[in-house]
């Protein structure tokens, strides 16, 4: 197990590598230039100048290796100078973003929050939801309840996140006036009142996603279900006389939730990915909102870091899934 | 007596006449199908059509699926009216019998543009899923069939499969929308990026299906007695291979039309998709979210027709699975 996980590490590091070369060359390969908005006023070579300023002087492969050295090497430097007041960073220049002439760090930690609480709160929910439900539509397989959650679950996934988005908006913040349709991010949580109005304006696009993530993980979880009903060991417990809330939300449950575990864990990167949307779709300022609007304004080391953290996330809830289900169920053997 | 008495007893003359008599004919051959004769012939496709008809959802959303397809093919035939028309002094009309679905904030008949939308939003399902069909299962057969390009094939898709596949797609829209255009003109130009950029990032799921049935087939008796009277490998997999990991391809190539028609439209509403004068589902609801609260019936119905789509192929794939399993099918 740990000579897995060590060479699925190991492993891991190329296909980052890999990866950020891809994302690198495709942004080198466009033909967006981060000058084209200068007035054509500007001399040529006061533009040569800004380019210079800007780091696109060298060849590709130059900047390709600055920005991997300033991503793992500066950039953690720095976060550890903040933590320990050390002044191992002083002098290194950190990924700075073409837009705001700030580093990119600093843009995106100011966002990650926004993201997090929406993502993550919705991802809960979503499972919270889908569990029972998957339970419940396996042990009564084919009752009306089973048919109604397998046709609902079928919307959930058929509906894309921006249209059931706009359905709520409009039913629920402009009709009936509940919840408010734009989130807003400066809202700070001090009292009651402003927990109150927290909650509300996240119920809407948490909703959105939970209902998009249940839908799946619900699915997930009526199979596995269904898979392990009819083993016998669920007819021995039965026999031995257990009683059925036991053999089923012990001895069955547990079983069914190995594979499940490991796709909730494979889903949550992409929870990120389809929040880009409903981020656009609620005004949420999260980092889908910032990738978007980086890029349309070609600024190529933000797109560039960002979707870069994407693939990170990508790459360490897939080892994540791989190593929990080693874990969780001991006859899967990695050798 | 025996019969080798009998021989015996025939002189050479008779055996040979008796031996190379035809065989005595029966007035009656026996039945090819001993259990089901007189039943009409089965063939595996029969088979899955009878299974398929029995999901009801299934054929349901068959029947939907197909009066889509007429709706926006046949149905500009009979709805005549020009998607790009612009009659400012009607617009944003309710639904009247002039303009059944009312019109835009230009004055364009949105019926018209749902059939247009609709038609470049299922071509762009249709075409992106064979790329990725194709791409899938090209890369699948090779890796199952050559052991030696296994690794390095699941290597790259695994790789695939490790790219932030919507970000990407948002990249590869927004940088080469421009060069495309030039070239192929706005329309074409776009369509080609996006059907392109879908296809070669939604192939990797049914490459590592068909892989995996690959790998499955090659160890059956009929594959080594194909291989042992000398077929070329192309052949193989041609008459041999491919018939036979048919099914999973199927079921995979229309969850496919699913999933690219949901990333087109999603691509279109960040903006991001095909320009403004040229409508797909995705681009209608995108334009009419500004004016949602007046207008919400314009958001509603693009957003209907695309989950409505989607929801068909959805339920279509659900029942091809179910029909062409065949551990359910005996039932």
């Amino acid at each position: 197990m740990l000579t897995f996980t060590i060479r699925r590490l190991l492993l891991a590091i190329p296909t980052l590598i890999f990866i950020s070369l891809v994302i690198f060359l495709l942004l080198e390969a466009s033909p967006g230039d981060p000058l084209g908005d200068v007035p054509l006023t500007v001399p040529p070579e006061v533009k040569e100048k800004m380019r210079e300023a800007l780091g696109l002087g060298q060849a590709w492969y130059i900047r390709y290796v600055l920005w991997l050295k300033q991503f793992f090497w500066v950039e953690p430097l720095y976060w550890f100078d903040q933590a320990f007041g050390t002044g191992f960073s002083d002098g290194m220049q950190r990924i700075i973003s073409f837009q705001s002439r700030s580093p990119v760090f600093d843009v995106i930690a100011q966002r990650v929050p926004q993201t997090l609480i929406v993502v993550g709160m919705s991802y809960l929910v979503g499972v919270m939801i889908a569990i029972p439900i998957g339970i419940l539509s396996a042990y009564k397989q084919y009752s009306w309840f089973d048919q109604l959650g397998t046709f609902v679950s079928m919307i959930g996934f058929s509906m894309p996140t921006f249209f059931t988005g706009v359905v709520l908006i409009i039913i629920f913040g402009v009709k009936l006036q509940w919840f408010p349709s734009v989130y807003d991010t400066t809202l700070e949580v001090r009292d009651w009142d402003s927990f109150l109005a927290q909650v509300r304006q996240m119920v809407m696009p948490v909703a959105v996603l939970a209902l998009y993530n249940a839908a799946q993980i619900s699915r997930f979880m009526r199979a596995s279900m269904l898979d392990n009903l009819g083993q016998d060991y669920v007819r021995t417990a039965r026999a031995k006389g257990l009683g059925e809330r036991t053999v089923v939300l012990k001895h069955v449950l547990r079983n069914s939730l190995i594979p499940v575990v490991t796709v909730i864990a494979l889903g949550l990167p992409t929870v990120f990915g389809g929040a880009i949307i409903t981020e656009q779709v609620f005004k949420v300022n999260g980092l889908g909102q910032l990738l978007i609007s980086a890029i349309h304004a070609n600024d190529i080391p933000m797109v560039l870091t960002l979707t870069f953290i994407f693939a990170i996330l990508i790459v360490t809830f897939t080892l994540i899934a791989d190593i929990l289900y080693g874990v969780l169920d001991p006859r899967i053997r990695y050798d | 007596m025996t019969e080798t008495d009998r021989q015996r007893a025939l002189n050479t003359a008779e055996l040979i006449d008796e031996t190379a008599a035809a065989a005595p004919v029966t007035s009656e051959l026996p039945p090819e199908d001993p259990v089901q004769s007189g039943a009409p012939p089965r063939s595996q496709w029969r088979d899955i059509w009878r299974q398929f008809r029995s999901h009801r959802g299934a054929m349901i959303a068959l029947i939907l699926f197909v009066s889509i397809l007429l709706f926006v093919s046949v149905g500009p035939l009979i709805w005549t009216v020009d998607p790009t028309y612009v009659d400012i002094r009607a617009r944003n009309s309710g639904f009247t019998p002039a303009h059944p679905f009312g019109t835009d904030q230009l004055g364009r008949d949105i019926l018209a543009r749902l059939m247009a939308g609709g038609r470049v939003s299922i071509a762009v399902g249709l075409t992106a899923m064979l790329i990725a069909i194709f791409l899938g299962s090209l890369i699948g057969v090779l890796s199952g069939y050559f052991r030696r390009l296994d690794a390095p094939l699941m290597r790259l898709t695994e790789l695939f499969l490790a790219l932030p596949l919507l970000p990407l797609l948002l990249l590869m829209v927004t940088l080469f929308r421009e060069p495309l255009s030039q070239s192929f003109g706005p329309a074409m130009g776009i369509f080609i990026l996006i059907v392109s950029a879908i296809g070669a990032t939604s192939w990797m799921q049914s490459a590592r299906i068909v892989r995996g049935d690959v790998l499955g087939l090659k160890e059956r008796e009929f594959i080594l007695a194909a291989k042992s009277i000398g077929t070329p490998p192309t052949r193989m997999i041609l008459r041999h291979v491919l018939p036979n990991v048919l099914s999973p391809i199927m079921v995979a190539a229309t969850l496919g039309i699913a999933t690219a028609i949901i990333t087109e439209s999603a691509l279109s509403f960040l903006g991001l998709g095909f320009p403004p004068d040229f409508p797909t589902w995705g681009r209608l609801l995108f334009d009419a979210v500004d004016q949602m609260v007046l207008y919400p019936s314009r958001v509603i119905l693009p957003g209907i027709f695309i989950s409505m789509t989607v929801l068909c192929v959805n339920y279509i794939g659900d029942g091809l699975r179910d029909a062409m399993d065949p551990r359910i099918r005996g039932r």
